[in-house]
């Protein structure tokens, strides 16, 4: 047994085939341990994503961000990636599943993988995360306070479609994480989403923390509220100890 | 949040970035979360020209205060000086 990580930037393959870069960190110890696909926001695949897959590999798990902005942007920094990806109308939904299959096929192919696969975004990876569970066969999936998964978006972003008529696909346990002060997704869009779970029978866990809106994980954000973030992340390694062992 | 909301439009000028002088060919306009600024949102300002790359980018992070205070700056800069001084057709 031992605590020793190892991260950093390898290659994979997304959707349609292209090679993506993708920010690994995985525990050393051969023992088999789940894994855990990080959705970086639209910020981009940023130092603050990163922090986070390393967190992931610290808790035990082999953990990996894609970087969704790949293809627009090879080598830029994240910001200029982000600007460019959001000026050509941001990243469309079928590339995202995609993109996502492609980063749990190679967590399950690591040597030291249980076979069992988790996803987690926060924001519009969030919504993201909601995506990826009902349209891959995954194991559980976290979703930190993403937006137009149930309301539509303003007329303005007629790319993006809500997603809650896709409920009845999803495929794993969802956790959600949510800031009562948020008004995107405010606490009637996660209501309505909660109600539509029960209905269809899908095992899920809400919980909004009062006092927090959008971004409350975000510790370099003036939007940090640190008693949710601590029991938001203890909700996360909860939910994945019971979901992504084998 | 985030916004996805994107104005953008066409524009001629130059811009100074991390490495020097270069042609811009568009501009984007949106409110969301900043790198750098210390506030949760702010009004994002890129000026940039894709053709040489993402990283031809001059990016502003201003408080929606600032940023209308901005257009109004540019547009009275522009009223003080003859018509079409600065013009594209000029």
């Amino acid at each position: 047994m031992t605590d020793e990580i190892v991260a950093g930037t390898v290659t994979i393959t997304g959707h349609g085939g292209d090679e993506l870069e993708a920010y690994l960190a995985k525990p050393t110890d051969p023992t088999p341990r789940g894994g855990v696909v990080v959705i970086h926001h639209m910020p981009g695949y940023d130092a603050a994503t990163k922090e986070m897959v390393r967190r992931f590999a610290v808790e035990g798990y082999n953990a990996l961000c894609p970087n969704l902005y790949t293809r627009e942007a090879p080598g830029a920094d994240p910001d200029d990636a982000a600007a460019t990806v959001r000026a050509a109308g941001g990243v469309p939904d079928d590339r995202l599943v995609g993109d996502v299959s492609g980063a749990a096929d190679y967590l399950r192919a690591l040597e030291n993988a249980n076979g069992r696969i988790g996803v987690i975004g926060h924001c519009s990876g969030g919504r993201q995360a909601f995506l990826s569970g009902c349209s891959l066969d995954l194991d559980a999936a976290v979703d930190c306070y993403g937006a137009f998964v149930v309301n539509d978006p303003p007329e303005a972003m007629k790319q993006m479609k809500p997603l809650l008529g896709l409920a009845p696909q999803l495929s794993c346990p969802l956790l959600g994480l949510f800031g009562a002060d948020d008004q995107f997704p405010g606490p009637d869009e996660v209501a309505v989403l909660a109600a539509e779970l029960e209905k269809l029978g899908k095992e899920h866990e809400f919980h909004t923390y009062a006092g927090a809106g959008h971004s409350f994980f975000s510790v370099d954000r003036p939007s940090y509220r640190p008693e949710a973030a601590k029991d938001g992340w203890e909700r996360i390694f909860d939910f994945y100890s019971r979901t992504l062992t084998a | 949040m985030c916004t996805y909301l994107t104005e953008k439009f066409a524009l001629e000028g130059s811009g100074k970035g991390a490495r020097g002088w270069f042609r811009l060919n568009e501009g984007t306009v949106y409110v969301d979360h900043p790198v750098h600024a210390p506030y949760g949102h702010t009004v994002n300002i890129d000026f940039r020209n894709p053709g040489l790359g993402a990283s031809a980018r001059v990016a502003l992070e201003l408080t929606e205060e600032d940023a209308l205070a901005l257009a109004d700056a540019i547009h009275a800069a522009v009223k003080s000086a003859p018509a079409g001084l600065a013009s594209r057709n000029q």
